[in-house]
């Protein structure tokens, strides 16, 4: 009934026609929605849908073989994906089974894998030409002289601050130190702030930060712009971002390794920040334009210059009023 | 409350709005310097301890305005202040005249002090500009800073913390000449420790300039 009425003669004549108009009409469509998306928002690789179909909801449904019955259940909330910032991660484009078991094809997932050991970042970055700018051998190295490393040990993975899933390299990509420093910040919170994450590695209650940083004047302003590792950490020249985190007692507490000329920040946060906007912006522009102000660290050379011609010109000038009072006295 | 040649220019609280004045604004100035130019191997002032007293002082300063400011305000001192537009610059040209010329040729002063006239027009200008345009200019600017988070945090492409710090560091500065100045004016005169002994005793001795 439905055969017929779809090979209506009309239909014949213009299945020809139909069919080229969709395809205009998808590609004029995959071109829109391909220029809607971000750089940044990824597409996903197609393989990852089967998994995201379950991992990205609230609740699954599987066969109970036991009871042969089908039930739903509430999907363990660390299970569940965030697809949009997994896309727009640095792992973005990888398939789930590029580091889960590709047993995991397999539904309902077998139990026993869970315990499979997974890859580490390593077993990728490490020795590849392709990472060899970033160092990953040296950022262990200087990870394995940290407290966390330290205390720790090799329980203590890169995911513990890094996400594999989410985890955008913001201190490299982004030109806003706001963001860098907002992304760097909630590594550090994860488990700092949130005590249940904080008991994976200590059985002790976290410190209330703010007062363990009741020294620090202006906390709040500090904390939305400085990241916790530029005290907290020995920076490395050759690294864009310190990974020695430093045990509390030696934090930095002294308040000129920032605020002056030479200051820290110029070597660590605004390292990165400054080499972009000199190659992008110009110098001047870096100095003029500048979003992220520190006391006693941005001096104007122009006004500083200005205010010591105008200094010594005042003394000049009474010096010379000076010596006629003396002369015609 | 006047002798012959002495006048009594200078009441007790404007005497004790000055002397205030001046101490928090000197220690200002040397914390200020010291903040603005900190270095971790040469301390002028301890950051810690600079940035304590530039606090305590530039709260001391603000609330001691009000005293010149109301003081100025109810009392007949303010009458000092009026300044004349008309012939403005003319009446500044003699005086700079006679700083520059004048006064080494042993010639009267174009605008001799008396119970009418504190000020000479230079100082009324000076006076002015620092008292209600520098000053308060700091202190809005100094409480914006000690209270960052009420500053707007971007202004075009600048940081909201930025210009007010600029804004503060560059008033400071000018407070910093007019102290310099202001010293070296009150030296003039044949006795040039005679206008710090006035500001203490509140008399003025108009004999000789």
């Amino acid at each position: 009934m439905l055969e017929s009425d779809i090979r209506t003669p009309a239909f014949l004549f213009n299945s020809r026609a139909m069919r080229s108009y969709f395809q205009l009409i998808l590609f004029i469509f995959s071109i829109c929605s391909i220029s809607g998306i971000k750089a940044q928002d990824k597409p996903m690789v197609p393989e990852n849908e089967l998994c995201l179909k379950c991992h990205t909801n609230q609740t699954f449904t599987f066969q109970n073989t036991l009871t042969d019955t089908e039930d739903k259940r509430m999907m363990n909330p660390l299970y569940i994906m965030n697809k949009d910032h997994f896309s727009s991660g640095v792992h973005g484009k990888f398939k789930c089974t590029d580091c889960h078991s590709s047993e995991y094809d397999t539904y309902p997932h077998n139990a026993e894998l869970k315990l499979e050991p997974l890859s580490t970042c390593l077993d990728c970055h490490g020795g590849d030409e392709q990472y060899a700018a970033y160092q990953f051998e040296k950022i262990d190295e200087e990870f394995q002289k940290s407290v966390h490393f330290q205390k720790s040990g090799e329980s203590f993975t890169c995911s513990k601050c890094h996400d594999q899933h989410y985890y955008q390299a913001k201190s490299r990509t982004s030109s806003k130190v706001s963001e860098i420093v907002g992304f760097s910040n909630e590594m550090c919170m994860s488990c700092h702030r949130n005590n249940n994450k904080f008991h994976l590695i200590s059985d002790e209650n976290k410190p209330e930060l703010s007062k363990i940083h009741d020294w620090l004047p202006n906390q709040e302003l500090h904390f939305r712009n400085v990241r916790c590792i530029e005290c907290h950490t020995q920076v490395v020249d050759s690294l864009s971002v310190s990974h020695n985190i430093l045990p509390k007692e030696q934090a930095l507490r002294n308040c000129v390794e920032c605020h002056s000329k030479n200051s820290m920040l110029i070597a660590s946060l605004y390292k990165y920040e400054n080499l972009q906007n000199r190659t992008s912006e110009g110098k001047l522009n870096t100095i003029i334009a500048n979003k992220s102000y520190v006391i006693g660290a941005y001096q104007n050379p122009w006004l500083n210059n200005i205010s010591i011609l105008i200094f010594l010109m005042a003394l000049a000038g009474i010096g010379i009023h000076l010596i006629f009072r003396i002369i015609k006295k | 409350m006047s002798s012959e040649n002495k006048i009594y220019f200078y009441p007790v609280w404007l005497r004790i709005w000055h002397g205030i004045n001046a101490l928090g604004i000197i220690i200002l100035i040397f914390t200020g310097i010291s903040l603005q130019y900190s270095n971790p191997d040469f301390h002028l002032i301890n950051f810690k301890l600079a940035i304590n007293l530039h606090n305590i002082a530039g709260i001391l300063v603000s609330l001691n305005y009000l005293l010149f400011f109301f003081g100025n305000l109810i009392t007949s001192n303010k009458k000092y202040y009026r300044l004349k537009l008309k012939g403005l610059f003319r009446n500044l040209t003699l005086q700079v005249s006679y700083y520059t010329s004048g006064m080494f040729k042993n010639q009267q002063p174009p605008f001799p002090l008396s119970e009418k006239r504190k000020f000479n027009p230079m100082q009324k200008v000076a006076y002015l500009s620092v008292m209600y345009l520098f000053v308060p200019g700091l202190i809005f600017t100094g409480l914006a800073l000690l209270f960052p988070e009420t500053i707007i945090e971007e202004v075009y492409l600048f940081s909201g913390i930025f210009l007010t710090a600029v804004l503060h560091a560059s008033l400071g500065f000018l407070v910093s000449i007019f102290l310099v100045v202001h010293l070296y004016v009150a030296s003039i005169g044949k006795h040039p420790a005679k206008n710090f002994k006035s500001i203490i005793d509140g008399y003025h001795d108009i004999s000789g300039h």
